[in-house]
């Protein structure tokens, strides 16, 4: 099993017909996901890489069934792309663009409340079920399907570790980048409970970087209700306050955010922290 | 983006804040007669993207407009140093002059994202004119928030609650309450990510005013305020990371030896962290970004290298869909065309690896193939070594 995609999952890819969009909705139909169509307004009843394209997702999802989107849409409509399948009605959104106003993402989220739609993003690489399922930009060649639930606020860095797992023969059951901006629709504490509910999950990785307290909150609920081993890093531990370090969340700031309280908080509820991203293979081995 | 405070002032004028009678100097001269303009003693405030400046002696009170400038002259050029602003210091190159206040009480007010209910809080406290965060630590209880919810801002409710709670007088809580509400629309109208009045005071005669003032801007948010990008002060910024914000590369500036090349920014903080735990130091945060092409790839070598304590560089890229032979070609290219001497230690892991791995061993240049992160780490910290002995 895996959590949120699988082979069921039917996609839509918003801002279909970009350069973007294209490559990465032939690499997921290469995978074997089941891409059904795609929105660009203006651009409805062609057809794009022999699948068709809608105008609106409200459209989409009647005509095609979708139960999933992916959004590749410039920064300032990506926000009104989240809202639009959030209104059709999609159950699972993931946002890969980077780069959107703070307000924009304060208004979507409002919007959202109450509604039964979960949002991936934004500013992430996507989710992976390998074997299975493959909504985003990263490399489907470094995965291989088995236990490990992986959660990560980094893109590259989740390669990183999903990477070395594979090396050591360690397949994964999801991926989930949750995004590195400062509001994101899946919080780590989302992803664990997802995990932890699922049996096919035996271990999860935790990738956290500097800011914000969303570690230290999913600390708090691992230490009281995960019996799985947990295996964590933070990034960041060099970093130097007040600056932004690329992503828009990772930043400390007021005394808050610093790699060293999360570490001592995940490591107080007993996650396997490791000091350095070279080891976070071998923690996991040395853990199942 | 940081704007100064005047800037700030300016912007909280305009959303019915009061902020004290003031003018802008670049020049002794245009001190000086903003004195005389405003008449009576005045305050002159250093103009520096950092906190602290008081206690740095960036801001003096003068008698008159003769004092006023005995103050600019000796504050225009001069390098301040404070708890924010590193050991360098800054130049400084504007200052503030404004009327002075006879203070009955200093409060704070600050508007922050909330993270976790994904809405800008409002906070305010009594405890005005030192650092929030010393407050946060000893008296959290005495600041007092209030969320800002979406489309409807602060409300006038949310406001009073707030300046009673720090103990306004009622005689002065009208005027606490307009301004309150006006920073928050001026926080939403800018597209700002951080605000703060600190301190924001009684006079003596109850009225108020916001006495300092600062705005963070959201970067991403910009492209809708091209009036903004005018308030930029370059002069603020370290010239290589407004020459890397060019070439839409991500660079920070550290004080190490050891320049890193990453794409992503969570595996670009990763390397600085384990070139650290191998015992080096790193020069530099730089993400080159997942896209990155040929072109980028020069850039980001160029601005590495002009840095002039770097002693080897550290090149580590996760491949996904930047090809690996791609890379190294460009790094190659690059190494080539900027004949650069510091030793290189390449890190590559993705797509066409073996291809990447061979274009870099004929090339002719000192790169060191790294096999992992940790090898990797270890190689650059022995190679700037080697240059050092």
């Amino acid at each position: 099993m895996s959590v949120l995609v699988d082979q069921n999952t039917r996609v839509l890819f918003q801002g279909f017909t970009g350069r973007e969009a294209s490559f990465h909705a032939q690499a997921s139909i290469d995978y074997g996901t089941k891409v059904v169509g795609g929105v660009t307004p203006g651009k409805g009843g062609l057809m794009h890489l022999g699948l068709p394209v809608f105008n609106t997702m409200a459209d989409a999802v009647k005509h095609t069934g979708a139960n999933a989107s992916v959004i590749f849409v410039p920064p300032p409509y990506a926000a009104d792309a989240i809202m639009e399948a959030v209104a059709a009605g999609v159950p699972l959104v993931v946002c890969i663009t980077e780069g959107i106003p703070t307000e924009d993402m304060v208004q979507a989220r409002e919007f959202m409340r109450g509604k039964p739609s979960r949002l991936i993003g934004p500013n992430c690489p996507g989710i992976i079920s390998p074997g299975k399922c493959k909504i985003g930009i990263m490399p489907a060649s470094i995965h291989k399907a088995g236990n490990v639930g992986v959660v990560s606020r980094s893109g590259t860095l989740t390669y990183e570790a999903v990477g070395q797992l594979t090396k050591l023969g360690i397949g994964q059951s999801t991926c989930i980048g949750i995004g590195g901006d400062p509001i994101i629709g899946t919080t780590f504490l989302d992803a664990i409970e997802l995990f932890n509910a699922d049996p096919d999950t035996h271990a999860i990785v935790m990738i956290g970087e500097i800011g914000g307290s969303a570690e230290e909150t999913a600390a708090e609920y691992i230490q009281a209700n995960v019996k799985k081993p947990v295996v964590g890093f933070i990034a960041g531990q060099t970093a130097p306050p007040g600056r932004r370090m690329g992503h828009a969340g990772a930043i400390i700031s007021g005394g808050s955010g610093k790699a060293e309280d999360k570490m001592k908080a995940m490591k107080a509820a007993g996650i396997t922290v490791c000091a350095t991203p070279a080891e976070i293979g071998e923690k996991v081995k040395s853990r199942l | 983006m940081k704007i100064h405070e005047y800037q700030a002032k300016a912007i909280l004028a305009k959303y019915g804040v009061p902020v004290p009678r003031g003018e802008v100097a670049f020049t002794v001269d245009e001190a000086e007669a903003a004195a005389k303009k405003i008449g009576g003693s005045v305050v002159v405030k250093a103009q520096i993207h950092a906190g602290g400046r008081g206690k740095g002696g960036g801001v003096k009170v003068a008698k008159d407009a003769l004092e006023a400038a005995e103050i600019a002259k000796k504050m225009l050029g001069m390098r301040l140093v404070t708890h924010q602003t590193g050991p360098e210091g800054r130049i400084v190159q504007r200052l503030l002059v404004e009327e002075t206040l006879p203070i009955a009480r200093e409060l704070y007010l600050g508007i922050v994202l909330d993270r976790a209910q994904g809405k800008p809080v409002f906070m305010a406290s009594s405890a005005g004119g030192v650092d929030i965060e010393e407050v946060a630590a000893k008296s959290p209880e005495s600041i007092l928030k209030e969320a800002l919810e979406p489309g409807y801002g602060l409300a006038p409710f949310q406001a009073r609650s707030m300046a009673f709670g720090m103990g306004v007088e009622s005689e002065s809580a009208s005027g606490a309450v307009a301004a309150m509400i006006g920073l928050a629309k001026a926080y939403d109208a800018i597209d700002a990510s951080l605000a703060e009045i600190n301190p924001f005071i009684v006079s003596e005669d109850g009225k108020v005013y916001a006495l300092d003032a600062k705005f963070t801007l959201d970067d991403n948010a910009l492209y809708r305020h091209k009036d903004l990008l005018d308030l930029r002060d370059l002069n603020e910024e370290d010239p290589l990371e407004v020459e890397a914000s060019r070439f839409s590369l991500n660079y920070i500036k550290l004080d190490g030896d050891i320049a890193c090349m990453v794409n992503g920014a969570g595996l670009a903080m990763a390397t600085m962290d384990i070139v650290k735990y191998a015992g080096g130091s790193p020069a530099n945060f730089l993400d080159v970004g997942g896209g990155a092409n040929a072109e980028q790839i020069k850039n980001a070598f160029r601005i590495l290298l002009s840095d002039a304590g770097v002693k080897a560089v550290l090149i580590n890229i996760f491949g996904g869909i930047l090809r690996c032979d791609v890379l190294a070609t460009g790094v190659v290219n690059a190494a080539r065309e900027l004949n650069v001497k510091a030793p290189i230690v390449v890190r590559m892991e993705g797509t066409n690896v073996e291809k990447g791995q061979e274009i870099l061993r004929t090339s002719g240049f000192n790169f060191t193939v790294a096999d992992g992160m940790r090898d990797a780490a270890e190689k650059v910290v022995q190679a700037a070594r080697g240059v050092k002995a």
